[in-house]
């Protein structure tokens, strides 16, 4: 006999939504539960803005988004990092339209009130028929609290929230490990890839802390790889693991020989890296540099997924953006070696290009699995996506929970911590 | 103007479109020279690209894997294949030397695949060597007119 199945009442509780073993298909097509994600998540926590290395100089900035606001981040003249909201306080227009540069200030193109990089208003044109009805302290552009840790910069919209290195955790060693694949130098964003797909931000948060579509959905990337690369990237029955950090963040290793970049430096060289180690050896590198550059040029064997909106994912950063219940913009940052060897930095862009963006070898294939996971969930209303994956051998670990490279642990912590903001009580 | 030569590249051009939007891609394979290289660039200002990101930076041998990957069935974005029409004019002829022809054309494409149709602009410059009384592809620089916004996939060569 079947059982059945109970129904639930969307509007009763969004905690009802979410089990330990598996989610309601609402959370993929419910408009009000996204507008109640912008408010409950995206304008309640640490959200990922910028690396340090986009915006190097006093004066440079970059603008993106937090759930649905536009805002600009920005450094100041005393080097502070600002996120400001991109909005004029006189009428509302944005201030910033470009996506990156340098500016001295800020001038709204409509009235022209004009804002130093910290925000501040610093000038209103023809003043006097305002009198003495305007205080222009109380006027600057809207500042957020910024924190930054291994060079990522978050925002938050909140005062009151605990310090973002409390909110990362065990996260931050992750962060620490990730950061070596600049190989002793600093690690700078180049560049990125952007596109969208027609399908909620979740499934793209899942998707990095999932190894069990690598086989068959990157066929075709790995078709198009040496022996070598196969081998590595031959990991679902391998010894990986999956690891829930806390606060919806966790770890996916993937290849745990390369998990610290910095460990085994006298192993050879791989052959596939042979002809760029002879290279950096000819630009007069020395060996042990030109061994660490080798073993960090790929990457770490791990993708560290921290809620809700980026990823460190073996060689890029990977940031999602919201734009509405069905459709989701997602950014691929590209990392080079700031002041390393350019041959090095070709080798990492190459890779890039080979997998990310709108005509990479990887990123097409996992766009159309998650437009197709976005058209399926539109069937049966009443259906859940199973999330029970490496439930039977997960175990608790030092930081939270482990289980298997393959398993959904890190599905489910990221959904936990879904479901414990989104059940707050509003303040 | 030497209408002779634009004749010339504009044939030559035409007929690589029409292998791309026809599928023929050993023949378009062997358009290029050995060292040649297909760009598609992000930053409309870039000329340095070796040294920036791009969305596509393909010397012979990626060139020949893009094309298995396009026609290996092994890749869900691109089967179905979406179907391409390009159609190319604009052409004008930048610079000419003995061995080497440059030209800039316009390239309006759309693509159609499963159930949306789609449209990318580009301005495109090759760079031709002279090969006997054609040409062999040195380069291929594709600037998307929307390069810096964002994109969707592009399971085809443009």
């Amino acid at each position: 006999m079947n059982h059945l199945i109970p129904t639930v009442n969307l509007d009763v509780n969004p905690a009802e939504l979410v089990r330990p073993d598996r989610v309601h298909t609402s959370l993929y097509t419910d408009p009000k539960l996204f507008d109640t994600e912008m408010d409950k998540i995206f304008y309640s926590t640490w959200i990922w803005v910028a690396h340090a290395s986009e915006i190097p100089d006093a004066g440079s900035y970059k603008s993106t988004y937090i759930g649905k606001q536009p805002v600009i981040v920005v450094r100041d003249r005393k080097k502070q990092v600002n996120v400001l909201l991109n909005r004029c306080r006189h009428r509302g227009a944005t201030v910033c339209e470009h996506k990156k540069g340098k500016a001295n200030s800020f001038v709204c193109p409509y009235h022209g009130w004009s804002y130093a990089l910290d925000g501040t208003l610093r000038g209103v044109p023809h003043p006097e028929s305002y009198g003495d009805c305007l205080d222009k302290g109380e006027l600057p552009l809207v500042s957020l609290r910024v924190e930054e840790y291994a060079g990522m910069v978050f925002a938050t919209f909140k005062a009151d929230i605990q310090p973002l290195s409390d909110f990362l955790g065990p996260a931050k060693k992750w962060m620490d490990l990730f950061m070596k694949q600049g190989a002793g130098y600093p690690i700078k964003v180049p560049g990125e890839h952007r596109f969208r797909f027609p399908g909620n931000w979740k499934i793209q948060l899942e998707n990095t802390t999932d190894a069990y579509h690598f086989p068959l959905v990157h066929k075709s990337f790995l078709s198009s790889v040496d022996e070598e690369t196969l081998k590595l990237f031959d990991f679902v029955e391998g010894p990986g693991y999956v690891e829930d950090l806390g606060n919806g963040h966790s770890v996916m290793v993937m290849i745990p020989d390369l998990v610290d970049l910095e460990a085994d430096l006298d192993k050879p060289i791989p052959e596939r890296f042979e002809g760029l180690a002879a290279e950096l050896r000819d630009e007069g590198i020395e060996e042990n540099q030109v061994r660490r550059i080798v073993r960090a040029v790929g990457g770490s064997g791990f993708n560290l997924n921290l809620f809700p909106n980026v990823a460190c994912s073996m060689a890029f950063f990977r940031v999602l953006q919201p734009i509405s219940v069905t459709e989701t913009e997602i950014h691929h940052s590209a990392i080079v070696m700031d002041g390393g060897p350019a041959v090095a930095n070709r080798y990492r862009l190459r890779l890039h290009e080979h997998f990310q963006g709108p005509m990479g070898f990887g990123t097409p294939d996992d766009s159309e699995a998650w437009e197709r996971v976005q058209k399926g969930a539109s069937a049966g209303t009443d259906l859940w996506i199973m999330l029970n994956r490496g439930l039977p051998g997960e175990q608790a670990s030092e930081d939270g929970l482990v289980s298997d490279v393959s398993a959904e642990t890190g599905m489910r912590a990221a959904y936990q911590q879904w479901k414990k903001m989104m059940s707050a009580e509003a303040k | 103007m030497n209408l002779q030569l634009l004749n010339q590249v504009t044939g030559f051009i035409w007929a690589e479109s029409d292998m791309l939007d026809h599928g023929e891609f050993e023949t378009w394979l062997s358009l290029w020279s050995e060292k040649g290289t297909y760009i598609i660039p992000i930053d409309p200002n870039q000329e340095d690209f070796e040294n920036s990101l791009n969305y596509a930076y393909d010397d012979h041998h990626m060139r020949v894997l893009r094309v298995q990957r396009l026609t290996g069935g092994e890749s869900i974005s691109t089967s179905p294949q979406p179907r391409t029409v390009r159609t190319l004019s604009r052409f004008r002829v930048l610079s000419e030397t003995a061995e080497r022809v440059t030209v800039r054309c316009a390239q309006n494409l759309r693509e159609f695949r499963k159930d949306a149709l789609k449209h990318y602009s580009a301005d495109i410059v090759y760079e031709l060597e002279r090969a006997g009384d054609s040409f062999k592809i040195q380069r291929k620089l594709v600037r998307l007119i929307n390069s810096d916004d964002t994109l969707a996939g592009i399971g085809y060569i443009l």
